[in-house]
């Protein structure tokens, strides 16, 4: 076990390619699989500025739905026929977004931060609500054709569900890539300076907020190419995608899986998307579970399921030591520091 | 569109009510904050819940007025429980962690709901001897609004009285500067932290009950108001009760008087009025910059 685990450390892209080439065969039904590569890739967006930067969004709907309407509206009322068009015009959007909502909420630091991004978000909601011209309100933007996919100047069809599956492997598997190398560079170890110790990072030079928006609006990016694939996928896009509710969704999944962890998102959101499944046969309560299992983790496991499984002795080094967010919380004045 | 001073003036009375039911919220989320610098996710939550218990006990009393008691009260029990099993493990772990746990705690609760009373609203049916209008010389107002703004102003006096005047009021300020010295001082500050988390849950639950023969009753009518109250706390000052006060009854009137000139403005004027605040003045009308950052 321990060798599986060091391979898959040593090579984490060919690695989650291979473990979701086999994925679709299985799950239950192969829609379940496309779900959870594109919520795992909203998750993983999320946790770029959770896990990472150490900044709590609550209001990751807001990139999600900007995504989903961007390429919603570029491939349904614009007439533009290539799918890919259409994706880099929701990631474009959602990256926009992600800059504009991340100046406002970096001007105020700490909690306020989750309280700020959650009301941003929907302030977002309600203007796709009124906006029915554009985002069909809320009936929901209809009317999102599939369209065969250039590759390699081939274009290929997708309406299959496996064949649609592993087109979105190859998207999110490559927005993976790109996320590691961010990770890795430089520029990711500040990320993870400024989590571990804002003051110091400052200290040494760094640019806290602005290495923190570039992290908001590549968060945002990210979540924003999950929105645009979930919009493929619907073919629709309801006015839910970008409901406070969503937010919500991204922060369990994130948290169950494990935040902090490279892979932790997609395991989180594979689990979510199951127990939704599951529960939803048995009783229509089913949100009531998901929040008692989710308060549970954050009592009792707040390292998630894949931080656990990777803090474990018999898999070190994969993954690296796990890292949640380590902002020591004590109520007010018991740190003993004197406040200016 | 029809305008005159009486119409102005009878909508801004609107908005005093609205301002009131978000001077309450943002009252008990800054208390809690202030002290224990949690944000209660489930603030929302506890104010659907106090509506409920309110109808449940109003159904089995057939009393108004023990049900605006008995509701905040329970309320005030179940904030005791929450803060003591709940969010008091995870001091001393990531500021990030008791606003997760709530945020689960408010999706158990408002799911709960559904289960226990059903997702169709209620009707609430204010009592009657407040059931009629009053004439106020411009307009006709009905009477259980008046009363909402007197007992608004009436719990809000006695709030400030608890707090300037009383010995324990003195020890929850000396802990909102700084816990370290109170403890030093042999003050059980566990008990403090408990109680205030009791008294914020318990104006949540209040607001619950008043408002809910105005907005009817219905699992998820904590939701949309909550995160009005936190825009409300961001906007006076995280943890200044005199900031939740004047941004609660501005943001009312804002919201009122927008609903008024442009309707369709008014589920986002909030987020609005808080995106120019966070540019002009990020630590709101009454924050200290850089307190709790």
């Amino acid at each position: 076990m321990g060798r599986v685990g060091a391979l898959i450390a040593r090579h984490p892209i060919p690695a989650f390619f291979v473990v979701f080439a086999v994925f679709p065969f299985v799950v239950p039904y192969k829609a379940l699989a496309t779900q959870v590569l594109i919520y795992g890739l909203f998750a993983l967006g999320f946790n770029l500025l959770y896990g990472y930067t150490g900044l709590l969004s609550f209001g990751h709907a807001a990139f999600f739905g900007l995504g989903a309407y961007g390429t919603g509206v570029t491939l349904a009322r614009l007439g533009v026929t290539s799918v890919w068009a259409g994706l880099a015009a929701g990631l474009v959007l959602a990256a926009a977004g992600g800059a504009l909502i991340g100046y406002l909420c970096l001007r105020r630091r700490g909690i306020y931060f989750a309280m700020l991004s959650l009301a941003f978000a929907q302030l977002l909601y309600f203007v796709g609500f009124h906006l029915s011209w554009i985002t069909g309100g809320d009936d929901g933007l209809r009317g999102i054709p599939v369209l065969p996919v250039g590759l390699a100047g081939v274009r290929v069809s997708i309406e299959t569900p496996l064949a649609f599956y592993y087109f979105v492997l190859v998207v999110v598997g490559a927005a993976v890539a790109v996320l590691k190398r961010i990770l890795d560079s430089p520029f990711g170890a500040v990320l993870q300076a400024i989590r571990e110790n804002t003051d110091r990072a400052a200290a040494c030079g760094y640019d806290v907020t602005r290495v923190k928006l570039l992290s908001f609006v590549f968060s945002g990016a990210f979540a924003g190419l999950a929105g645009g694939l979930n919009a493929l996928y619907l073919q629709v896009v309801p006015i839910d995608t970008l409901y406070w509710t969503t937010s919500g969704q991204v922060v369990m999944m994130a948290l169950l899986g494990g935040a902090g962890t490279f892979f932790g998102p997609f395991v989180g959101a594979g689990v979510f998307l199951i127990l939704e499944d599951v529960l939803s046969v048995f009783t229509e309560s089913w949100p009531l579970v998901v929040g008692a299992i989710f308060m549970a983790f954050v009592r009792f496991l707040p390292r998630g399921i894949w931080g656990t499984v990777v803090g474990l002795e018999i898999m070190g080094g994969l993954d690296g030591p796990p890292k949640p967010p380590e902002r020591s919380h004590t109520p007010r004045g018991t740190r003993g520091v004197a406040r200016p | 569109m029809p305008f005159d001073a009486a119409t102005l003036l009878s909508q801004l009375f609107t908005g005093l009510v609205l301002g009131t039911i978000y001077v309450l919220l943002a009252l008990g989320l800054s208390l809690i904050f202030g002290l224990l610098t949690v944000v209660n996710f489930s603030h929302g939550s506890f104010y659907m819940l106090g509506a409920y218990l309110g109808f449940f006990v109003l159904g089995f009393t057939k009393n108004f007025w023990i049900a605006l008691v008995v509701a905040p009260l329970l309320l005030g029990l179940l904030g005791l429980l929450t803060e003591r099993w709940l969010v008091r493990p995870l001091y001393g772990r990531s500021i990030d962690d008791p606003l997760l746990l709530t945020f689960g705690l408010s999706l158990v609760l408002v799911e709960a709901a559904r289960l226990v009373w059903g997702k169709m609203g209620l009707t609430f049916d204010p009592p009657a001897a407040l059931a009629g209008a009053v004439n106020l010389g411009f307009t006709y107002f009905p009477a259980y609004r008046l009363f909402v703004i007197a007992a608004t102003a009436v719990v809000v006096v006695a709030l400030w009285l608890f707090l300037e005047r009383t010995t324990l009021g003195l020890v929850i300020r000396a802990g909102t500067r700084d816990a370290l010295i109170v403890r030093a001082l042999g003050i059980n500050l566990n008990l403090v932290w408990l109680l205030v988390f009791g008294i914020g849950c318990a104006l949540a639950g209040l607001a619950g009950v008043l408002a809910a023969p105005m907005r009817g009753v219905y699992p998820e009518m904590g939701v949309t108001i909550v995160i009005e109250s936190f825009v409300v706390v961001v906007v006076g000052g995280m943890g200044s009760l005199l900031g939740a006060i004047v941004a609660g009854l501005l943001i009312g009137e804002v919201v009122s008087l927008t609903t008024f000139f442009a309707p369709k403005m008014a589920d986002i004027v909030v987020f609005l009025v808080m995106a120019v605040v966070l540019l002009v003045r990020p630590s709101g009308f009454f924050g200290e910059a850089g307190l709790m950052e």
